[in-house]
């Protein structure tokens, strides 16, 4: 058998074996290995899983406009040493993705730094400039490569021009991410509205701010019978909501982040801005509803939010800091963590992280059979690392899992049969 | 006593002992503060800031007066007099602050948790003198120590905090000392203007103010800010002063010797009827008196520990 890599040694579904790899595309995983293959290249896996390429279909990379935070470089390493195969990158930089050639730019400093990957993705502006009051040109973003639209970040409040967004996006095969928040009821909160927030002096947020959103989102799906993707799902009554819509059929998916389903608002004690991100943590129960959400296929997706800032921007009072949790480093070991506590199982993260990702955006994913593209990474799930800012490749250091001591790594990372990153 | 706390940021840090020793030192100071010569020289050498990003008269004055007589030597920086309004952050303000060497900085700012967040970037000890909605630590002493001139004990007294509860320091931080010392505590305010989930909060809660008042022994009157109306919590002040301003009727209901307290600056004839404020039953000028004693026992307690001068 002809073959440009063979990856020896590794483990799927329990099964130790070579992963043969040819012309970018899965050729045959050979449980007990191999001595039959002539391959170009051979690539010792000493005994690690293997895992497919993550896809996040929710970062801001910040650039153009916001370098110093992070730009498509760093964010895009941060993705692999994560990772992460594909990340779709917010409309919220300076200028604003509302026109090809911001599209563009991003896509040609995607190609510029990493050739052969991680792919960007990204996602247009719903409307001209973020402002919620005109629609962006969807046909030339969608032209120029974008994979979705989204206001995120900025919600749209006239239910009119959010019915003709979703109606004009369909007809280019794209769909609309919401960033579900009713800013009347948010208006100048800074954390999640409650018994934490009472104690702290903190305006607060409430979740009915979210659910209103997440409300009308369903309602206005079942009306066009058009999709609609719901982004970072934080509470339970929202969950309820998606349930609701999925036993009537209503063309709505959802996602969450992993910092929903490991902290709650309690960090926040000590006006902890490291843990100031929009939408709040909430409470422990919204906690254990959003576990079972993502167990029971009520929430489709899990993607990071990625939100990367500056040292300094974080290091103020509580309300001037800017919200934003940076994901992509943490992400996949804090959801490991649930997978050693019993909460989720591997066969979750896959249909989380890739399945049901690359089912909604129409992205291509591994499923390790063949003719499948070769992304994919070997993972350690024994190996222990400390979250810091050496240890983190992005330029976000903002995450609560500063200093946390987190399992799981991943080793090695190849796309397109192309080793992009290695540890070992 | 031994003091070992560096900051003061809210009462709930000091425990019970801690703040009956705060009120017999601040007993001590009263005493001083009503002689003809009213300096002692506890505190010579001292430098206090006095870092007023938000507007205050009487804290501040308080605060500076308490220092001066003491000995100190108080400083004053507001925002409009910082390069805050330059757009420095405010915690390079604050390392230039304490580049200076001071040995306290006693800090009023509008966002909640600022004198925390100062208190963990300086070696010099840190006052909070109103942060946001959150704390307002000294206010509270004062309020404890005003009654405790008047009280033995604050066992199985009723003590009623009426206001906006919602965005007050004053009424948190009081929550929490009065508690502590063995009051019980009721807060009476429109639901608007209550915190949201307070279902913990050891106290009870009415938004009917006749009720509110039955057999209690002491009412704090909260200022009302007037933009509190235009934030939609409120549909005018009229409506709020006749259901919520405090007036004589209400009187009837409480003790009869029942305390008025308010931490000032006053609404009068909206929170409270002048007729009240200025009656025989309201402490309000006992607690400015009191102010200035409980500010002196703090900077004394915080500044003349043993290696207070050690600050790198």
């Amino acid at each position: 058998m002809q073959a440009d890599l063979v990856v020896k040694n590794v483990v799927l579904n329990d099964k130790k074996g070579d992963l043969i790899v040819h012309q970018g595309k899965i050729k045959e995983f050979v449980p007990g290995g191999t001595e039959r293959v002539q391959a170009e290249e051979e690539f010792d896996g000493q005994g690690f899983l293997l895992w497919p390429s993550l896809i996040d279909v929710h970062v801001h990379l910040r650039e153009p406009g916001f370098e110093y935070k992070e730009d498509i470089n760093s964010g895009l390493k941060a993705a692999i040493a994560g990772g992460f195969g594909q990340v779709m990158a917010m409309a919220n930089t300076n200028p604003v993705n509302d026109s090809a050639s911001v599209t563009e730019f991003m896509l040609e400093q995607a190609r510029n730094f990493h050739p052969h990957g991680p792919f960007l993705h990204p996602i247009g502006a719903l409307t001209k400039g973020l402002t919620g009051k005109e629609l962006s040109p969807m046909a030339e973003l969608a032209e120029a490569g974008c994979k979705a639209f989204s206001n995120d970040g900025l919600p749209v409040e006239n239910n009119e021009l959010f019915r003709r967004a979703v109606e004009y996006s369909s007809d280019l095969g794209l769909k609309v991410i919401d960033h579900c928040e009713d800013s009347y009821l948010s208006h100048e909160g800074l954390m999640n509205e409650g018994e934490v927030s009472a104690y702290l002096g903190l305006k607060g947020i409430p979740s009915v701010a979210e659910t209103m959103q997440v409300a009308r989102d369903i309602l206005m799906a079942a009306y066009l019978d058009l999709p609609i993707h719901l982004a970072h799902i934080s509470c339970r009554q929202s969950v309820e909501l998606i349930a609701w819509a999925k036993q009537k059929s209503i063309p709505i998916t959802a996602e969450t982040c992993p910092h929903y389903l490991v902290w709650d608002e309690t960090l926040v004690q000590g006006y902890n801005t490291l843990a100031k991100v929009n939408p709040p943590l909430r409470t422990k129960d919204d906690v254990l509803a959003l576990q079972q959400a993502v167990r029971e296929k009520v929430i489709d997706v899990l993607a990071t939010d990625h939100a990367p800032h500056a040292q300094f921007e974080k290091d103020v009072p509580f309300a001037e800091a800017p919200n934003g949790i940076s994901g992509l480093d943490t992400a996949l070991s804090l959801c490991f963590g649930l997978v050693l506590d019993g909460v989720l199982s591997n066969d979750d993260l896959i249909r989380l992280f890739v399945q049901a990702p690359a089912e909604i955006f129409d992205l291509k994913a591994n499923a390790f059979q063949e003719g499948d593209v070769a992304d994919f990474f070997l993972f350690a799930p024994e190996a222990e690392w400390e979250v810091g800012p050496e240890t983190m490749l992005s330029k976000g250091k903002n995450t609560p899992a500063l200093g946390q001591k987190l399992r799981g790594q991943v080793m090695a990372h190849f796309l397109r049969g192309r080793l992009v990153f290695n540890r070992i | 006593m031994h003091w070992s706390h560096k900051d003061l940021l809210d009462v709930s840090q000091l425990s019970v002992e801690e703040i009956r020793h705060v009120f017999e030192t601040a007993r001590h100071f009263l005493e001083i503060n009503r002689r003809p010569v009213k300096k002692v020289p506890t505190l010579k050498g001292k430098s206090v800031v006095l870092f007023f990003a938000e507007p205050s008269t009487r804290t501040k004055t308080s605060f500076d007066m308490a220092a001066k007589r003491l000995s100190a030597d108080s400083f004053s920086l507001s925002k409009s007099g910082s390069s805050l309004l330059k757009g420095e952050s405010l915690k390079d303000t604050a390392l230039t602050l304490q580049a200076m060497r001071p040995d306290a900085i006693v800090v009023r700012h509008s966002f909640s948790g600022a004198a925390e967040f100062l208190a963990k970037n300086l070696y010099c000890t840190v006052i909070n003198a109103g942060d946001g909605w959150h704390a307002h630590p000294t206010q509270a002493l004062l309020d404890g120590f005003t009654l405790s001139q008047v009280w033995e004990s604050f066992e199985n007294r009723e003590i009623l905090i009426l206001g906006d509860i919602a965005h007050s320091r004053v009424a948190r931080s009081d929550i929490i000392l009065l508690t502590k010392l063995g009051a019980r505590v009721r807060l009476c305010a429109p639901r608007t203007l209550l915190p949201f989930d307070v279902k913990n909060w050891p106290v009870t809660l009415f938004t009917d103010l006749e009720r509110a008042c039955e057999g209690v022994d002491a009412i704090i009157c909260l200022r009302l800010q007037l933009e509190r109306q235009e934030a939609g919590l409120l549909p005018d002040l009229r409506e709020y002063a006749q259901r919520y301003g405090l007036a004589r009727k209400h009187l009837a209901l409480a003790k009869d010797d029942v305390k008025i307290m308010h931490p000032g600056p006053m609404n009068r004839g909206v929170e409270i009827s002048s007729e009240l404020a200025d009656g025989d039953r309201s402490l309000i000028l006992d607690q400015v008196e009191a102010g200035v004693a409980v500010r002196m026992a703090v900077l004394y307690l915080y500044l003349a520990r043993p290696g207070t001068q050690l600050h790198h």
